[in-house]
């Protein structure tokens, strides 16, 4: 079990992106086939994610879930006042998932999640038109969640559990749109901090109205980031103490929002299943990204994010076809919690539709082979990121990006 | 079961790899953008050291790599342009060499000296450009550093055997395709479907660049007795210049005529105020005491004898006053009086003939070039305090585009401007006014996303640390100029491209 842990931690350490801002929403590929609902599903010890209160209704003294997804995305950006153009080349994310669930007592369950809800990775070529705001990112944050849950009866129970993150993030851009060395070599900055922490929390409830109606309501609180001791390194800094760029150590504060969802189930017709869940995400925090560099020569970096609460709308159907096959599908309304005008390259969202489906293979009584897909579409957007100055005055950089995402999920599932 | 799910994954993740998220129209689709009734798959720039990129004194890759004619080709690329090759520098030095021994200086960077004062200063090391190194093929952009409009049309100006003896020019001789070939010849010989011609500045410019040192040639129509200063008869330019636009024409192509901005919208000429002497009540009231007998006795006296005019002798007058003075400075286009001087009622000893002779203070109309900042206020004579450049020695008449001199200047750009918008015209060729767009640079200034280009030295961000040619910000702001002339002569959507994204200078310690 140990190993076994210790193998997905590493694994993880390749998370990627999707969805609205920096959130990642693949915490399951039963859930995620069915538009990643789950907040008030009995399903899997998926629910050590999405409902850590449903785990005590769980039917299977053991059950351990774990899984990937493939996450390729692409963003084209365009301007075409320029003709400048330029396409990202981010590395296929393969994000990982592992849950486990162990029925203690007929009340009581405990559960183990390792999930990573939050994350990034995106590059574009380096020197591209917007290359003063960013060539690459790559933000990590791995949640570690043991999970109690217990029931006060039949229709109502709670869980709940402490969350340890441990996070990264290395990012490169260049300094300015025309700050060069002497050979014609942008100047550009990365900035890496890793192996930053905190600690958070989950709280959830479950009600159970009825033998087939269900409802679940999880908050997940925000946890913020703090690196003290990263790192900024410059590179192809002119000689001069005009720019007095040195590599030096940085703090700044990446925050994970707090996440509120609630959500019904409802079982139909011997073996149909409706899922509901309404996420709220507390973007606000994220007010502005600063960069506060130890060396006082160099001005700290405030980059205004100013993102809004936003909401996401998720729909799934579950449907046993078979004893040997249970069949998914799902769709979801992604609300992008970025304003107009601070429409950043790093995460160019807009507002999403997403399609889901995917399936169950039983494999005997114990071992479940789960797969899922989903496809992202985003509208062509004409957008800008309008507070970047150079000396005092803004210069927005603004443009036509279309976005898209595919991601196939496998996993696997172990009860007893 | 489990190998066909593996499988399965295999197959879609290759796919989505090439799912590309698509525009409803890219820009980088055929039809975007449109050329118009011009054809650009094959275009050639002829020019002098604007059209070659050179900044800060000195031709060099990044500046190359910034040249108008490069920006160009690459926003021509969007509507059928084709390759553009430039004759590249080896280095980012800028300096030349002939069979290993420099020949022309590095480039300007804009340095921080011991108290922490920027200025610019010349960039320390070895270049590596060897002129005898002959580049192979033919390069689109046929721009050649110190090209007067005469020169386009020599053959022989890129003879290396000609360089030392300044029968050729050092740039040429590295890409010529022949000893004996021209600059235009070799233009036209690649076909081009499309050009530009931007010649004449320094038919001006260097005339005005040595402070009128050189003759102005209005009436001698044979370039082959000018002096490297002097001003180009308008008549010859017409001539080449015809010549060359019909070189460039011959094969049907289409093209934009560049016009020749004015000398006073360049740093060089604006940044050395005129009245740049410093002085206190009492030195101003010495100096003005010496002055005396030459102001009240000798200055009426000559005009009274009819020396010189009533006018000339008001001009000759020096006067100083507390705060900011007008140098003194020799002007040859004054009378020459060291021998009257000498010679009865006046009897002044030689040394003080000569140094009234042609003296006169500077005016304010009068344009004092950049590199006598170096000079103003100087004693070269460490032995002697006294003797103050500009206060007890003259400026020099190189150090001064005198009233008189820019007179000339524009009587001959003026007349260049008309035979090139003329031709323009008579042709059906897109035409910029290049004098006009930088004129707005000097006077107020450009906006652009990021502020305001002007041609303030060091800082305006339009002029290289040698005062006279553009960043490569000003290379865009005039690319940007002739994409606009283009799309409206032959009806094309080139796009332009934002100035702001062009460095300016640049800075570095050595």
């Amino acid at each position: 079990m140990k190993k076994v842990l210790l193998l997905a931690v590493f694994a993880l350490a390749s998370a990627v992106t999707y969805a609205g801002g920096y959130r990642v929403s693949l915490q399951g590929n039963k859930a995620l086939a069915m538009g990643h609902t789950g907040v008030a599903v009995v399903n899997s010890s998926e629910s050590v994610f999405f409902n850590p209160a449903a785990l005590v209704y769980l039917e299977d003294k053991f059950s351990i879930s774990a899984g990937v997804h493939g996450v390729f995305s692409n963003i084209a950006y365009q301007d075409a006042e320029t003709g400048a153009n330029a396409r990202t080349d981010s590395p296929v994310g393969t994000p990982l998932y592992l849950y486990a669930s162990y029925q203690a007592t007929d009340w009581l369950a405990f559960g183990l999640g390792v999930y990573t809800p939050y994350g990034s990775s995106v590059e574009y070529e380096d020197d591209w038109a917007g290359s003063h705001l960013l060539n690459n990112i790559d933000l990590q944050a791995i949640y570690i969640q043991p999970t109690v849950s217990f029931k006060i009866n039949d229709k109502l129970s709670f869980g709940g559990g402490p969350i340890y993150v441990t996070g990264s993030v290395n990012f490169n851009r260049n300094l300015n749109r025309t700050l060069t060395d002497l050979d014609g070599n942008r100047a550009n900055v990365t900035i890496d901090a890793s192996g930053v922490s905190s600690w958070g929390w989950v709280a959830s409830t479950m009600v159970n109205l009825t033998d087939d109606l269900h409802i679940g309501a999880t908050y997940r609180s925000e946890i913020i980031l703090d690196a003290e001791d990263g790192t900024a390194e410059f590179e192809n800094i002119p000689n001069s103490p005009l720019t007095p760029f040195e590599n030096t150590s940085i703090k700044a504060s990446l925050p994970m929002p707090a996440e509120m969802t609630v959500g019904m189930s409802y079982d139909f017709c011997e073996s149909w299943t409706f899922a509901f869940d309404y996420n709220r995400t507390f973007w606000d925090v994220y007010n502005s990204l600063d960069i506060d560099f130890a060396n006082e020569a160099i001005p700290d970096s405030k980059n205004a994010r100013n993102y809004k609460n936003s909401s996401v709308y998720r729909f799934g159907m579950q449907y046993d076809a078979t004893k040997m096959f249970t069949l998914r599908a799902g769709y979801y309304f992604d609300e992008s919690p970025v304003r107009e005008g601070y429409f950043a390259p790093e995460t160019p969202r807009n507002d999403s539709n997403n399609f889901t489906a995917g399936l169950t293979v039983n494999l005997g009584e114990h071992l479940q082979i789960d797969a899922s897909f989903l496809y992202s579409h985003f509208k062509e957007v004409d957008a800008s990121y309008n507070y970047y100055f150079e000396n005092g005055v803004a210069v927005p950089f603004k443009g036509t990006y279309k976005t898209n995402a595919f991601v196939p999920g496998l996993g696997l599932t172990y009860k007893l | 079961m489990k190998n066909i799910l593996k499988y399965t994954f295999a197959v879609l993740a290759v796919g989505f790899v090439s799912c590309e998220p698509e525009f409803d129209s890219p820009v980088t689709d055929d039809g975007f953008y449109s050329s118009g009734t011009a054809n650009l798959s094959k275009y050639v720039s002829v020019g002098n050291s604007l059209t070659a990129g050179y900044a800060d004194g000195a031709l060099y890759i990044t500046g190359q790599k910034n040249s108008y004619p490069n920006i160009m080709a690459e926003q021509f690329a969007f509507v059928g342009g084709g390759e553009f090759n430039q004759p590249l520098m080896n280095d980012n030095m800028g300096g030349l060499l002939l069979g290993g021994t420099q020949i022309t200086e590095n480039r300007f960077v804009l340095a921080v000296d011991a108290n922490g004062n920027p200025g610019p200063v010349r960039l320390e090391g070895t270049p590596t450009t060897d002129i005898s190194n002959k580049l192979s093929g033919s390069f689109n952009n046929m721009g050649v550093p110190g090209a007067k409009s005469f020169h386009l049309v020599a053959p022989g100006y890129g003879n290396v055997a000609g360089v030392p003896t300044g029968a050729a020019n050092p740039y040429f001789a590295r890409f010529a395709s022949s000893e004996s070939a021209t600059v235009i010849g070799d233009a036209a010989a690649q076909n081009p479907t499309f050009f530009s011609l931007w010649i004449g500045n320094n038919d001006i410019l260097s005339y005005a660049t040595s402070g009128g040192a050189g003759v102005d040639q209005t009436g001698n129509f044979d370039p082959s007795t000018y002096g490297g200063n002097d001003i180009t008869d308008p008549n010859v330019f017409a001539s080449v210049y015809s010549q060359q636009v019909d070189a460039l024409t011959a094969s049907g192509a289409k093209g934009v005529l560049v016009n020749i901005p004015e000398v006073t919208s360049i740093p060089y000429f604006t940044t050395v105020p005129t009245n740049a002497i410093p002085l206190d009540a009492a030195t101003a009231a010495q100096l003005n005491a010496q002055f005396a007998a030459y102001n009240t006795q000798i200055l009426p006296g000559l005009a009274a004898m009819g020396v010189i005019t009533p006018e000339e002798a008001a001009l000759r007058m020096i006067n100083f006053s507390a705060g900011q003075n007008f140098p003194i400075m020799t002007d040859d286009d004054l009378t020459d009086l060291t021998t009257i001087l000498q010679g009865a009622p006046f009897s002044l000893p030689p040394q003080l003939a000569v140094l009234l002779g042609q003296l006169r203070q500077v005016k304010s109309d009068d344009l004092i070039v950049l590199t006598a900042s170096s000079v103003l206020g100087t004693t070269p004579d460490p032995n002697n305090p006294q003797g103050v450049i500009g206060v007890s020695i003259p400026l020099t008449d190189q150090y001064v585009l005198a009233v008189s001199e820019q007179a000339r200047i524009t009587a001959a750009s003026t007349a260049y401007n008309a035979t090139i918008q003329a031709l323009a015209g008579a042709k059906g060729l897109a035409f910029v006014d290049a004098k006009a767009a930088l004129a707005r640079v000097a006077n107020g200034g450009v906006v652009y996303d990021g502020g305001v280009l002007t041609s303030q030295f060091v800082t305006g961000g339009a002029f290289s640390l040698d005062g006279v040619h553009p960043t490569p910000r000003g290379y865009a702001y005039t690319a940007n100029l002739i994409i606009q002339a283009i799309n409206d002569t032959y009806d094309a959507t080139i796009p332009k491209v934002h100035i702001g994204n062009y460095a300016t200078i640049t800075v570095t310690n050595n």
